[in-house]
């Protein structure tokens, strides 16, 4: 047992003024903190309506993976199996002939007969060379009703080819068949969970007459199959991009990338960029700026100079949103994180040198397991955390629970922003209870 | 190719917490730095489902972050130096390392890396080759032994001969982690039964003891080992020290009573001694199955045979302790060998896969399991369950229904379950 005594931050802390680059830690052994709130790959595979599950690795790996769905209850339960690679398999080579033998057992034995099955694959597939067209062409062929993809858990893949993560979200469209075009109908890409409205951009493309459809609204698979005719494809997360790409490669469908900021000129120019492709009327982007302002200003005088922590896991952007809180007076004091992304660097170079004090921290080097969990007692308990664990870390009982943005954007989402941090500010939360869920919001 | 096991599908089942938690969960209150080497998820998965002391009991247990490019090249270079760094600035009493599989298809040499860092630190360094194939049972009984073996040392060696002790009898209890008896209170009703028995307790291996406690292990009289994951450490120990063992756990009175005077036999005559171990004459007819971890599931079956008059009590181990027993203990408790054999054997089934188990319960009067077995039963059998949870099957999910089934306690869970009436 070790003592919370640690409190030589550096290596894991740095200061803004200090920081040299966007992956400003040295990489090193690695911690792992109890806030468990992002979605993994079993809960974002749930988003294809009617399908099934099936993950085939070592236990270890099973372990992780099968409890998630557990945790999720009986439904979620149904629509997910496993078959086990055992040191025999390794040793004899035969992953195609269990994968193949192991899906079709699973398939016969189900009491319905899913519409998608997703099989996921792991490392020692890709290290063994397990020939996975020879899997599915055979899959394909002893179950034509069925849809079969491949999906990929491989994080030894996650520092030199893909992260999981963003593969997964890539294989999520891959039912997706060819259809007739819908000419006025849009589709939203990689998102986990629907815009929170009102949003600008959903009321824009409404009101001119398209249809919004996105993966996380789908009941039925029928539903899901109608979004392979919408002509175009909103990506507003960075970690999607490569699902645009590819089905703009594949179906022809237009790729609208329209990232979500915090930044003023980025959010008109991606209303702007929408509005010319589907060709649609802007809205007074003017007056929803002037809207939003205010609502941070009120804000800012509602926190009276409380102290704010935002995290990487709350935003794919937290540079960006710390930039727009400290530009309107509200006490940004760290962030959490161990890289931002390279559309970060503005807001990297702009906090260098308008907020040199403020702190960056690791949420993964070593000395996290045992730096005292105690920021917040330096503001006298008086701590916002924006993000599940920026509260961990900081210790705070004051949080937003947000998760990858959590549907918000534009300036209304910026509002909306505004006031859920009011609202955190005043309530008192029990933190443990609500960051230990895994995958937070996913329900089947 | 070779033969297919086609009954390594799960269609409804969970799976056992692996043998690098167990490695972690076993050395957490030490005061170690424990390195899975492993790319990502073996971690998340630890410190979520198989580790409720992680958010306020702090441990040093990290990933190592392995690359596909090092795990290509075989470039063990990079973890030795993160490690080093670490330990330099984090100053754990030692290191261990445990493996993923990758590692297995690299074929990390954990003990050549465990003996570079050595040198290099000068603090003790160990290597666990685990490959996340195996169960916690075996990491955690490979990291407990292991421990034992560095740190206990002549120091502690019994002060007096067998037979002529004085006072109290010590026992340490071996083979104690949350993934076993979670932290509800078990490991605190261990210790009370044990004292209230009339012993004292040196330590208890690895849960709410000091490493002064730990070290001095070599001082009790009588090992007691309380899962199967304590039996490589019961063994190691007896070759160390020449500690005579006791395995089961005193779950329920007349279980609780056999093992007071199994320990006192123990102690006298410095012989192990398996109380959990019940000949029953063979019946037909439809049974009682007790599924889990053999230890527990052995001294279940103990309390409802003598406290409750049940027959047919089966015992249903889905874990590798049958390899434990044949491979490890055999050889070196050769006084039990064919008590445990006939144990192993004849009133428990080694099942693996699922649809050996399902068949198995086909006939079942009643089966208890942890929850999420029920659904291997037909939805119209669900009144023929018993809910016991077990942290190394359904981790943290079921945690506050689990009871604190040591000594009477469990009489008084299990009197008050519903399903009582069926037994």
């Amino acid at each position: 047992m070790i003592q919370l005594k640690h409190t030589d931050m550096a290596g894991a802390q740095v200061l803004m003024k200090d920081a040299v680059s966007l992956s400003p830690f040295e990489g090193g052994v690695e911690y792992a903190s109890p806030a468990r709130g992002p979605w993994n790959i079993v809960h974002i595979g749930t988003l294809v309506p009617e399908s099934h599950e099936i993950f085939m690795c070592a236990q270890s790996c099973l372990r992780g993976v099968v409890l998630t769905a557990a945790e999720m209850g009986e439904k979620a339960m149904d629509r997910f199996s496993t078959i086990v690679i055992q040191e025999r398999n390794i040793l004899r080579g035969d992953l195609e002939e269990l994968m193949i033998e192991g899906v079709t057992d699973i398939l016969n034995k189900l009491p319905y007969r899913p519409r998608a099955v997703e099989v996921f694959n792991s490392c020692i597939h890709d290290f063994i060379g397990c020939d996975l067209d020879f899997v599915f062409g055979r899959l394909r062929q002893r179950f034509p009703d069925v849809d079969f993809t491949d999906c990929y858990m491989t994080p030894v893949l996650r520092k030199t080819r893909f992260a999981p993560d963003a593969k997964m979200r890539q294989q999520l469209y891959t039912f997706l068949k060819p259809a007739p075009v819908e000419k006025k109908s849009v589709n939203v890409i990689g998102n986990l969970t629907g815009f929170q409205e009102p949003c600008e951009l959903v009321s824009m493309i409404r009101e001119g007459g398209w249809k919004l459809r996105d993966i996380c609204a789908c009941q039925t698979y029928g539903q899901y199959q109608k979004m392979a005719g919408s002509s175009v494809n909103i990506v507003t997360n960075p970690g999607a991009l490569s699902a645009g790409q590819a089905l703009e490669e594949r179906l022809g469908q237009q790729l609208l990338y329209l990232p979500l900021s915090y930044d003023y000129e980025e959010i008109d120019r991606n209303m702007e960029a929408a509005a010319e492709t589907m060709e649609l009327p802007l809205p007074d982007l003017a007056d929803l700026r002037r809207r939003a302002e205010a609502a941070l200003e009120q804000l800012a005088e509602q926190l009276g100079g409380m102290a704010v922590a935002l995290d990487f896991n709350a935003t794919v952007r937290p540079l960006g949103l710390a930039r727009l809180l400290l530009s309107h007076g509200i006490r940004v004091v760290t962030v959490y994180g161990d890289s931002f992304i390279p559309a970060e660097e503005a807001d990297f170079q702009w906090l260098k040198a308008h907020a040199p004090e403020l702190k960056l921290r690791s949420t993964v080097h070593g000395k996290m397991a045992a730096m005292p969990r105690d920021e917040a007692a330096e503001y006298d308990g008086r701590l916002l955390a924006v993000g599940q664990k920026a509260a961990y870390f900081s210790g705070t009982e004051y949080f937003v629970n947000m998760l990858e943005g959590s549907g918000l954007y534009g300036y209304e989402g910026m509002i909306r922003l505004a006031r859920w941090m009011a609202e955190g500010a005043e309530t008192r939360q029990d933190v443990p209870s609500i960051i230990q869920v895994k995958g937070w919001g996913c329900c089947i | 190719m070779g033969v297919l096991h086609m009954r390594q599908v799960s269609r409804v089942l969970s799976t056992y917490a692996a043998d690098v938690s167990g490695v972690c969960s076993a050395l957490y209150e030490m005061g170690g730095m424990v390195i899975m080497h492993d790319a990502s998820g073996c971690n998340s998965t630890y410190t979520t489902h198989d580790e409720p002391r992680w958010y306020d009991m702090p441990s040093l247990v990290f990933i190592s972050g392995l690359s596909e490019l090092e795990a290509v090249m075989g470039d063990e270079e990079r973890l030795m130096k993160d490690v080093g760094q670490a330990a330099r600035e984090l100053k754990p009493r030692f290191v261990a390392i445990a493996g993923s599989p990758i590692p297995m298809m690299m074929g990390t040499d954990f003990r050549g890396v465990a003996r570079i860092l050595e040198r290099r630190l000068g603090i003790p360094v160990m290597g666990f080759s685990t490959n996340g194939t195996r169960s916690y049972i075996s990491g955690a009984g490979m990291a407990l032994a292991e421990a034992a073996r560095r740190f206990c040392r002549d120091g502690s060696r019994l002060e007096a001969p067998l037979g002529s002790y004085e006072g109290r009898i010590s026992v340490n209890l071996l083979g104690v982690t949350p993934l076993d008896f979670s932290t509800v209170g078990n490991v605190e009703a261990l210790r009370e039964t044990f004292l209230s028995a009339g012993f004292s307790v040196s330590s208890c291996w690895a849960m709410g003891s000091s490493w002064e406690e730990l070290i001095g292990a070599g001082r009790a009289r009588v090992n007691v080992a309380v899962s199967a994951a304590g039996i490589q450490l019961a063994k190691t120990l007896r070759e160390q020290f020449g500690t005579p063992w006791v395995l089961g756990i005193p779950v329920g009175r007349e279980l609780t009573r056999t093992m007071a005077e199994a320990v006192e036999r123990a102690a006298r005559t410095g012989e192990n001694q398996l109380p959990v171990h019940l000949s029953a004459a063979d019946e037909e007819g439809k049974g009682i199955y007790v599924v889990g971890e053999w230890v527990w599931a052995m001294s279940v079956r103990f309390s409802l045979i003598r406290d409750y008059g049940c027959r047919r009590v089966k015992v249903i181990c889905p874990l590798e302790s049958g390899d434990l027993f044949e491979d490890r203990l055999l050889s070196g408790g050769k006084e039990l060998a064919a008590g445990v054999r006939e144990a192993a054997e004849r009133e428990s089934m080694f099942l693996e896969y699922e649809d050996q188990i399902e068949e198995q319960l086909k006939d079942a009067a009643l089966v208890i399991a942890d929850p999420l077995y029920r659904r291997i039963l037909p939805r119209d059998r669900q009144a023929d369950f018993l809910d016991f949870p077990h942290e190394g099957y359904s981790g943290r999910i079921y945690r506050k229904e689990i009871p604190v089934f040591i000594g009477e306690g469990w009489n008084r869970w299990l009197e008050s379950q519903r399903a009582f009436e069926r037994l």
